[in-house]
């Protein structure tokens, strides 16, 4: 590391130099809450189908239901993820992403730099795939996927895909113990950015959010989405990528029903598959017009798979 | 003779996976060698993070050339059928040979050279390779745990050519991701790669890379006069988790000593993988831990050890706060909490599980100390057993339930013997596990496993093979354990169901067997009815000594003897029943007196449980049986002796039946 850590700022800036060196297309957030970097269209519906894709970009991730007013020196209900997707994975995608920590002042021959056992998955979006959380020194920097399924559906070509959480990598470079503290850049600290918004979305989402007015937009959401997909565009083209944006929309209001402790135990897995339902829709019509295989393997054609295995 | 050697190179494999792997890579490739009449001297495999080795010495060079024989049709037979037996066997009809009327084909196989024997193995190894978990990745559609990333394969010094989905096999392979030269390098033999790997800081054994971590730990210790807190599991995993492992010594703030030291150890072991370092004279927890690394820092570790601390002093931070949260509850208060939680969707919420157990500890109680005292607190113990499952620190490490609600209990003020009690409730945890003696603690624990058992039971989810999915196996074994430890005489069936207690005398016998001791003696004890487990291991263990005897062996004979002479005798029609003649004479009378002085000794020991006793008043009988079989005739022509005879062995059978189902036993 050199004398002075990385800012924030510059922290996000030398990854996109870094990813933007590699060909990756630099994206800014998107626009509708989400809850993670992957739920992001340019990454959950570009893993699908046959065409490839390098991307990077920062995600602010809303997960209402970490708000701690900000009180908390390291709990946040809306944290950063820096984002790469790259598919096919090249075969030297481990290599990159080591390039990618020594770009921003990590040294491997110093720091202790490990791959542990991580799968990920995510039941919203049907999305499971294998890989490691990487540490640094003991600390979860990177949760590194090779994406499996995506919306109950098999990927291929594979995508590779890195999430960073922003804030975390920063607090350990910067070597201070409260996210408020660290610096955005040279004039401002990232609790001058986002304290305020941490205190007020955390008592809105914890405590005023009107459950009922969101438990409606869920469903007006649910609703909309097979509309949507039953409607077409100029082209002919089944309107995919809005229909996606309620998906995600409806996603987030389960979030803040969620935090306000509005979602009974017993309902939460009824909930989710609602979800993973309509990503499921939109997922097939998105291969379908990338072009690819929308199928998944059959039940039968799993079995054989397994059994071949079991045989052997 | 030539060696083969094998390296699957890919990126970081699981290190709960390594270990099986080597052992599925070696016996699949001694299959398959066997298979292709291929015998090595010597084949060993092994697995780290980064590859999977196989090394196979004294493999021939080629397959032995084959000769067989094959019969074919007739001589004279028409020509159609001869043809078709020539182009099954590649000959030419002057090459056939006439033997007794038929031909023969003569066939000679030239054995086929070991590399493309080889080739095709690891290609079938590798498309099927039996990873609990495989995935694709890229554009490749083969499947391996992580992206593999080079095969070499090298037999006799060159490469084995084949290629596999775009992997050419070759003969190069590469160090340390960190701290090797970064370049790929050739090997010719594997004392070749393992120096190769050697000089790249890659320890390919594993079990050199645990020994290397427990020296260079203990060193660390050593030096500043601390003891490695040892861990298996850990060093299991953590030797799967780098090639070139380092342990740093790294510091904690002593101002988290005040938690408990389960607490710190498990968020060592659980969050950061690091071993705990104590105090060797008071075995106290010093606040220090080991990190085993995967590089040797150019900084001397330095910067690893502060990283790791600062992760570290984050973890238990959150843990004081579970801590000093879950006290300003009490356990009493956080009962209503179990209402919301699932036992099982038959069985009803945690809390009426608990109340359960309540009862179940009150009824049980004075079986294992009989006064008031221990009722109460077994009573009190039980409900307040559970109540930890709330607390956040459970919550964070499940690993720490029962453990947590005693400390709770205690900063409660709650007797020491309910807190025992609430700590030692799930042991046993295993065959090896400690066992609670102290009266309450053994009550709750006993009342938690019955329920189990009971509950499980009753909804029809009993184990079948491996499938054990609620431990009920571990839960039977426990229960037996600690009425044994604890001499607690409990008649099981006023709380067991028949194929309950059929499954307690299935446990038993496992564990009498893995004793060392004579497994078919349980179910000869069992058959009588019996369920009081301390007594029926008193028994087989006074019969197990009897059987080691002569007598014991012999009486046994002649118990199966009578026994044969009686079913047989039963088969051509019912036999009369009643006392024997008591005036017989010569040795089918003294049998007679023999069996009736056996019956009251047997019944006077057996009724003050002196098993001893009742082996010693059944060994008198040997001596009689013996003589009767060597010089009556059973089978007399003269219907009256017949009878008495027979009554006598039905007397010898039943009085030796009290003690035991002799039938049962084998041999």
């Amino acid at each position: 590391m050199s004398d002075k850590p990385l800012s924030f700022q510059d922290l996000i800036l030398k990854l996109h130099d870094y990813w933007s060196r590699q060909g990756c297309v630099i994206l800014q957030a998107y626009d509708v809450e989400v809850g993670a970097g992957t739920l992001n269209p340019a990454t959950v519906l570009r893993a699908l189908g046959p065409k490839p894709w390098k991307v990077a970009y920062v995600q602010p991730s809303r997960r209402p239901a970490d708000g701690r007013y900000g009180e908390n020196p390291n709990r946040l209900r809306q944290h950063h993820q820096y984002q790469v997707v790259l598919k096919p994975n090249p075969a030297n995608l481990q290599e990159l992403y080591l390039g990618s920590l020594e770009a921003i002042g990590i040294d491997p021959k110093v720091h202790d730099i490990r791959f542990v056992e991580d799968d990920w998955e995510n039941p919203t979006v049907g999305a499971w795939g294998l890989g490691w959380e990487v540490w640094c020194d003991g600390m979860e920097i990177t949760q590194y996927t090779y994406f499996q399924q995506v919306g109950g559906l098999d990927v291929f070509p594979v995508a590779g895909e890195l999430t960073i959480g922003l804030e975390r990598l920063s607090l350990y470079l910067q070597n201070v113990d409260s996210v408020y503290d660290l610096r955005y850049n040279d004039e401002f600290t990232y609790g001058e950015v986002f304290l305020a918004n941490e205190q007020q979305f955390s008592a809105f989402e914890l405590e005023v959010a009107d459950v009922d007015v969101f438990k409606r937009h869920f469903e007006d959401m649910e609703r909309q989405v097979p509309i949507i997909l039953g409607r077409h565009g100029r082209k002919g083209e089944q309107l995919v990528l809005p229909a996606y944006d309620h998906v995600l929309k409806a996603s987030h209001m389960f979030n803040i029903m969620d935090a306000r402790g509005a979602i009974a135990v017993a309902e939460r897995q009824s909930y989710i598959g609602r979800i993973r339902d309509l990503c499921k829709q939109c997922a097939e019509i998105y291969v379908a017009q990338q072009g690819g295989n929308a199928q998944s393997p059959t039940a039968a054609e799993r079995a054989e798979t397994y059994k071949k295995q079991a045989e052997f | 003779m030539p060696q083969l050697l094998l390296e699957l190179f890919s990126e970081e494999i699981p290190a709960r996976m390594q270990a099986q792997a080597a052992k599925d890579l070696e016996r699949l490739a001694r299959e398959k060698l066997a298979a292709e009449g291929l015998l090595p001297e010597a084949l060993t495999a092994f697995a780290g993070p980064r590859r999977l080795t196989l090394v196979a010495e004294g493999l021939a060079a080629a397959q032995a050339e084959r000769h067989e024989e094959r019969k074919g049709p007739r001589v004279g037979s028409p020509d159609q059928a001869i043809e078709g037996f020539l182009r099954s066997t590649g000959l030419t009809r002057d090459q056939l040979i006439e033997r007794d009327g038929l031909y023969f084909a003569h066939i000679h196989k030239a054995g086929r050279p070991t590399p493309e024997i080889v080739a095709e193995m690891v290609e079938a190894i590798v498309r099927n390779f039996p990873w609990p978990k495989s995935m694709v990745s890229g554009v490749s559609k083969l499947r391996w745990v992580r992206p593999l990333q080079r095969i070499l394969c090298v037999f006799d010094g060159e490469v084995v050519p084949f290629e596999i989905d775009g992997h050419v096999a070759g003969n190069l392979t590469e160090g340390h991701r960190f701290m090797g030269t970064g370049q790929a390098f050739h090997v010719r033999n594997f004392d070749d790669y393992a120096d190769g790997l050697a000089k790249n800081f890659v320890v390919i054994d594993p079990q050199e890379r645990r020994e290397r971590i427990m020296d260079a730990a203990r060193t660390l210790c050593f030096a500043r006069n601390f003891e490695l807190v040892e861990d298996e599991g850990l060093l299991d995993e953590v030797s799967g988790l780098a090639e070139w492992p380092t342990p740093v010594m790294g510091d904690m703030d002593p101002a988290f000593l005040d938690l408990p030291p389960e607490v710190i150890r498990t968020s060592m072991r659980v969050h950061q993988r690091f071993f705990a370092v104590r105090d060797p004279a008071t075995g106290f927890l010093v606040p220090h831990f080991i990190t085993v690394a995967n590089i040797e820092a150019t900084d001397g570790g330095a910067t690893i050890a502060t990283g790791n601390a600062r992760v570290l002093a984050a973890r238990l931070a959150d843990a004081r706060f579970f801590w000093t949260e879950d006290q300003k509850v009490r356990l009493e208060d956080r009962l209503a909490k179990l209402k919301g939680v699932t036992f099982h969707a038959k069985l009803g919420t945690m809390y009426e599980r608990v109340e359960r157990i309540v009862a179940l500890a009150g009824e049980l109680a004075p079986y294992v100390r009989d006064d008031e005292g221990t009722k109460t607190k077994a009573m009190l113990a039980a409900r307040l057993c559970k109540a930890d499952l709330g607390t956040g620190m459970v919550d964070e490490f499940p690993e720490l339930q029962g453990i947590m609600g005693s400390y709770y209990a205690d900063k409660e003020g709650q007797e020491p013997e309910i807190v025992d009690a609430i700590r030692w409730h799930y042991k046993p945890q295993g065959p090896s596990d400690d066992v609670p003696v102290q009266a309450v603690a053994a009550t709750v624990a006993l009342a938690d496993k019955l329920d189990t058992l009971i509950g499980f039971f009753a909804i029809d989810e009993k184990p079948t093979g491996s499938r054990d999915p609620f431990a009920l196996r571990r839960a039977a074994l426990g229960v037996i354990r600690i009425l044994l430890s604890t001499r607690t005489r409990l008649p099981l069936k006023s709380f067991a169901s028949d194929d309950l207690i059929a499954f307690f005398a299935d446990r038993l016998k496992v564990l009498i067997r893995e004793q060392g001791q004579r497994h078919d003696l349980v179910d000869a004890v069992f058959a009588l009815g019996d369920d009081d487990i301390v007594r029926i291991v008193s028994k087989v263990n006074a019969l197990e000594a009897f059987l080691a005897t002569e007598d014991g062996k012999n009486l046994l004979a002649g118990y199966k003897r009578a026994v044969n002479i009686l079913k047989a005798e039963e088969k051509k029609g019912p036999l009369l029943t009643g006392e024997p003649n008591d005036s017989a004479a010569g040795e089918e009378g003294a049998l007679t007196n023999a069996v009736g002085h056996m019956e009251v000794e047997v019944g006077k020991a057996l009724a003050k449980e002196d098993y001893a006793a009742a082996m010693t008043a059944l060994a008198e009988l040997r001596a009689p049986v013996d003589a009767f079989f060597d010089k009556v005739l059973v089978n007399s022509d003269i219907a009256s002796e017949r009878e008495n005879r027979l009554k006598l062995l039905m007397k010898v059978r039943d009085a030796m039946g009290r003690v035991a189902d002799f039938g049962q036993i084998t041999g």
